[in-house]
């Protein structure tokens, strides 16, 4: 029991990291990009990519499995996935925007989700890679419950990304004038806001924390081109549980999403539990469409 | 007559270049003039301003400020050319505070310009500053009309553009906006503004002009208009006063 909430908060987290992204370019761009689960793939690939490359191996960073090699590597997987998700937008978004309806848009980001992950296939096969092939003690944290270095680590990141994204949103310019974009894109250009400026960062702060949430899957869990296709559904259910554009909404729903799935193993036999995210969204569609907390970009109160 | 400040010339606009709604308009505001557009219920009258404003494409014709052609600006950059616009509904962001609206309205701004006259703004609007840390969301029809203009007078603009400023206000709120923009005036802002309160509005502008059917129908001195027979029967007539 201790154990299965100590697993959900954990893959809650790395939900929540990704369900960030997604509900921001869901809430400023207002469409439902498909694509972003497998912007979550592309980061740690990437990452896997450039430790590869650069081969150095300097050791890790005890306790953790992991070295400045690897927060290096997230950082340039970081730039990449970024690069990818611009690439995207002008390349295939920028084209339907304003000419098609945002159905159009939402399949276009079905084809891309495609071509990626089949992308990641070619390049890098379709087996179970890992980071590092350390293998690491869990620590005894209380009767029952064991949990391992990385995870701490990914546990702690989260937290320190959320609380910076919500005063990057509170306190700068360019948050505000993304709370602003999110409410009324005409009145924001009204107020001197230039849009399109806006809404590139609002790929690279997203692209950049799907990057951040694949190498953390990747760490805690392994390294599969399915990563996306997997986290697709949790994504979206922490994201309109949360209410579309609420980044601390987005990381409730990415924790209940995660402890919901964990503890349910107790419940119902395992290989159900990748439904649960699916119940968890109709649930809420159903009873309250808007989410927990009626979203706008930042704002929990 | 002095150079105007802002010139119109033979202007056709709409939401798609195929689809014009306003078929060659043309209109002048002086400066420090306050010039009001009346007309029946899609004669065109907020599609000019927004064409001016940039919001909708024009595919024929010229917007000049100051003598510098500004024709389609981009919409965000109306600052840069000194004008600034108050739309008729949803004119504040009603998930953001008061105080973070104007500091959005502060977008071209500054940081110390930005502060300084966002100041100056709640000594202008007292009521404002009571409120700053509320959602504008809370605030009465009056009081975001209030805010609205506050935002938009940020960038000083020499040019400000409202529509329908009366809309959804109690006549007591109406007296009290007009006489701001009264107030506005006589600190040498002009001012081009669409009003469905066709009464009030000749009372306080200078010079109105008629549209019917996205063309100029009719313009002169507000008063003269306010006894004009054709404007009475195009305008009040046709059934133009929905409210």
């Amino acid at each position: 029991m201790l154990q299965a909430i100590a697993d959900g908060i954990l893959s809650g987290s790395i939900i929540a990291l990704g369900a960030i992204g997604l509900t921001l370019t869901m809430g400023i761009l207002r469409f439902a990009n498909f694509a972003h689960a497998e912007l979550v793939t592309w980061g740690a690939y990437m990452a896997l990519g450039v430790l590869a490359l650069t081969g150095a191996f300097m050791g890790p960073l005890e306790p953790f499995s992991f070295g400045v090699p690897l927060i290096m590597a997230t950082l340039v997987a970081m730039v990449l996935t970024a690069a990818l998700a611009l690439a995207i937008d002008w390349l295939v978004y920028r084209p339907l925007r304003g000419r098609a309806n945002h159905l159009t848009l939402v399949f276009g980001s079905f084809g891309v989700s495609l071509l990626v992950r089949m992308i990641i296939l070619l390049i890098f096969g379709g087996g179970a890679q890992y980071y590092s092939n350390t293998l690491q003690i869990a620590i005894p944290v209380a009767p029952g419950l064991r949990i391992l270095p990385d995870q701490v680590f990914t546990l702690g990141l989260t937290a320190v990304i959320v609380v910076a994204l919500h005063l990057f949103l509170q306190k700068t310019r360019l948050g505000l004038a993304m709370r602003a974009l999110a409410e009324n894109p005409e009145l924001a250009r009204v107020n001197g806001i230039d849009t399109k400026v806006v809404v590139r960062w609002t790929w690279i702060i997203g692209a950049s924390l799907a990057a951040i949430s694949g190498v953390l899957y990747g760490l805690t869990v392994q390294l599969r081109p399915e990563i996306g296709f997997h986290l697709l559904l949790p994504l979206f259910a922490a994201a309109i549980l949360g209410g579309v554009g609420n980044v601390f909404g987005a990381v409730i729903g990415g924790l209940i999403v995660g402890l919901a799935e964990s503890l349910s193993v107790l419940v119902i036999p395992a290989g159900y539990k990748l439904a649960v995210p699916f119940m968890i969204l109709l649930l809420v569609l159903y009873i309250r469409p808007t989410g927990i907390f009626a979203g706008t970009v930042g704002g929990a109160k | 007559m002095t150079a105007p400040l802002l010139a119109v010339d033979g202007v056709v606009a709409g939401y798609r270049p195929d689809l014009p709604i306003i078929h060659g308009i043309s209109l002048t505001v002086a400066p420090e003039e306050m010039v009001t557009i009346i007309g029946p219920n899609g004669a065109g009258k907020s599609t000019l301003i927004k064409a001016v404003a940039g919001i909708l494409p024009i595919s024929r014709g010229t917007v000049r400020l100051a003598g510098k052609e500004i024709t389609n600006l981009p919409t965000h950059r109306m600052a840069s050319v000194s004008m600034a616009y108050v739309p008729q509904v949803a004119n504040v962001f009603t998930t953001l505070t008061i105080n973070e609206n104007l500091k959005v309205g502060a977008t071209a701004l500054s940081k110390e310009d930005a502060a300084r006259r966002i100041e100056r703004g709640y000594e202008a609007f007292p009521d404002l500053k009571k409120f700053r840390h509320k959602k504008a969301g809370v605030l009465s029809g009056g009081q975001r009309q209030m805010l609205a203009v506050a935002r938009a007078l940020l960038t000083e603009p020499r040019l400000l553009m409202l529509d329908e400023p009366s809309a959804g206000l109690s006549p007591l709120m109406v007296s009290d906006v007009f006489q701001r923009l009264k107030a506005l005036v006589d600190t040498g802002v002009a001012i081009l503004m669409v009003e469905q309160n066709a009464k009030a509005a000749l009372a306080i502008s200078h010079r109105t002009y008629v549209f019917a059917e996205g063309r100029n129908r009719i313009d002169g001195p507000s008063q003269e208009m306010a006894s004009n027979e054709e404007v009475t029967s195009i305008y009040l007539g046709a059934g133009g006063r929905k409210r």
